[in-house]
């Protein structure tokens, strides 16, 4: 096992994937890798949601299935700002404690200059809740051609950033490329409010990582295992091999960045 | 680390030629390979990684001074490092000379990108002088190809085995299950072709990859293999541990079939 250990995962999903077959992603499963791997308690979110129509009826399961393990894991439900009636989702995360809600905008075929985020960025800061984007679930060379979404862009996590002075973002499955392009198109005040997993971006002897906490800081960082999909161990094995090389990196916490999601003046 | 002794047969480093910052890149992938417990790696260099030709369409020119800086790090580095004999199909007398002259500057195995299709005719001279030589043959393979991409002409499981039917007596190792296109696909293409090892390297870490294959070919035909990304290495390496493979099923993923593959006597491990 790897000597480093997190208080927080927020990138974590339980339910099937469409296109493959994936061992055992449940709950109770999840809570026995995270003792395993000496992690605190992870931020879940629903993988069928990602590609419903309405995702109500798969927060509402996942809801349900985390509630033996409320100890452990928090939801992070899924919401489609361009669907009738999207804000009562948000108040529904806040009832059932989640810490940030899930935006999957190249599933929803929704563009950078959609129209829709100023109004889910502000009614996320008003509640305190963190906007999580994921890039990517496979690699591009790898989707089943019925996947056509491609990658998250720059764009769009520039465009939700911008969208509310209060809003907190947090990007999992970014590469070194862009990480970079997002991060220096941001102001300081933007980039501070803007968050990354380190779950696809490389180690030695590429040194993306170590790269990475030089240029942007440790303080940018959060950890993400990518859980089922991915094997956790990744992000675990890329620190541990960085850190020999940067042995006083900080990696900002979940629950920090939390805090400041409901520090923001609502 | 989950295994007494960890051979990379899968391993690449830079020279002068091909990027600025080589020496960084190879310090950085010996260190890695020391934490990890990587032992040996067997490793090669591909031209100039694009810079003077294609990586995947090396020059003979290139290919030839690839090869000369991928024995120069192995003899610098002869605890740690071997080679492999980088070739291009569509060259054959010049791919037949450069593996005489790597046997005779240590190579022990050759080494095809994605310079011509494997189940191409031009293959053939190559897989069999590896096999009259005992080299395994280590191929780039993108995993279920459904098309033409750029900047190479790769081949997938199907045609890999084609060859690999061909030449019985040579050992292919398929690349890389993890770097990109569908895993999937491979296994059932490699179940029954004793002569065909695929390695685990990639960056891809899908959960149910290592799984699958051991069930499906067992422990004594998957290599443990890093490739570009030490850190996904070390990750599946904890991953196998994990699963709860046997530490003889271990052993050989992680060393002993590397040993039965490779000529022998090169690794200082029976």
């Amino acid at each position: 096992m790897t000597s480093s250990t997190f208080p927080v995962d927020v990138s974590a999903w339980i339910g099937a994937y469409p296109f493959r077959e994936i061992p055992h992603p449940d709950a109770a499963v999840l809570v026995r890798v995270l003792e395993r791997e000496g992690i605190g308690q992870a931020w879940v979110g629903s993988l069928p949601s990602v590609w419903h129509r309405d995702p109500a009826p798969s927060n509402a399961w996942l809801f349900a299935q985390l509630a033996p393990h409320a100890d452990r894991l928090l939801p992070s439900p899924t919401v489609r700002p361009d669907w009738p009636g999207w804000e009562a989702l948000l108040d529904d995360a806040v009832a059932h404690g989640a810490p940030s809600v899930r935006v999957y905008p190249m599933q929803l075929g929704l563009g950078a200059t959609a129209p829709v985020w100023p109004a889910l960025a502000r009614a996320c800061a008003d509640r305190g809740l963190i906007v999580q984007l994921t890039v990517r679930f496979e690699d591009l060379r790898q989707r089943h051609p019925m996947d056509g979404a491609g990658d998250l862009s720059a764009g769009h996590i520039r465009c939700v950033v911008r969208s509310d002075p209060r809003v907190q973002v947090i990007v999992s499955g970014a590469g070194r490329d862009l990480i970079e392009e997002t991060h220096w198109s941001l102001t300081p005040e933007e980039q501070a409010r803007c968050f990354w997993d380190w779950s696809w971006v490389w180690g030695p002897p590429e040194d993306h990582l170590e790269h990475l906490l030089r240029t942007i800081g440790g303080d940018r960082f959060v950890f993400g295992g990518f859980w089922p999909m991915r094997l956790i161990q990744a992000p675990l094995a890329t620190i541990s091999l960085t850190a020999a090389l940067l042995p006083r990196v900080t990696i900002s916490t979940g629950a920090e960045i939390r805090e400041a999601a409901s520090r923001v003046d609502r | 680390m989950p295994s007494r002794h960890i051979i990379d047969p899968h391993a690449h480093f830079h020279w002068s030629g091909s990027r600025h910052d080589h020496a960084r890149y190879n310090a950085s992938r010996l260190r890695a390979g020391d934490a990890i417990g990587v032992r040996v790696h067997v490793a090669s260099i591909l031209g100039t990684w694009g810079r003077n030709s294609p990586t995947y369409f090396a020059s003979p020119d290139d290919i030839g001074a690839g090869n000369d800086a991928m024995y120069a790090i192995a003899d610098e580095e002869r605890a740690r490092v071997r080679s492999f004999v980088h070739v291009n199909p569509n060259h054959t007398e010049h791919a037949l000379r450069e593996i005489a002259r790597g046997v005779a500057r240590g190579a022990i195995g050759v080494k095809l990108s994605a310079s011509r299709r494997a189940d191409d005719p031009l293959v053939d001279p190559i897989a069999a002088e590896a096999g009259r030589r005992g080299l395994p043959v280590l191929h780039h393979v993108w995993q279920h190809r459904q098309r033409e991409w750029g900047m190479q002409e790769a081949s997938d499981a199907i045609e890999l085995v084609r060859l690999a039917v061909r030449h019985p007596g040579t050992n292919f190792i398929l690349a890389h299950i993890g770097g990109g296109g569908d895993w999937a696909h491979t296994i059932n293409v490699i179940r029954d072709v004793p002569n065909v090892f695929p390695d685990t390297s990639g960056s891809g870490v899908d959960r149910g990859m290592l799984d699958a294959y051991l069930t499906a070919i067992g422990p004594q035909r998957l290599l443990w293999a890093a490739d570009l990304t030490l850190c996904t290495g070390l990750a599946k390496l904890q991953a196998l541990e994990v699963i709860g493979l046997p530490q003889d099923d271990l052993d050989d993923v992680c060393w002993r079939n590397a040993v039965r593959i490779f000529p022998s006597g090169n690794f200082g491990l029976t």
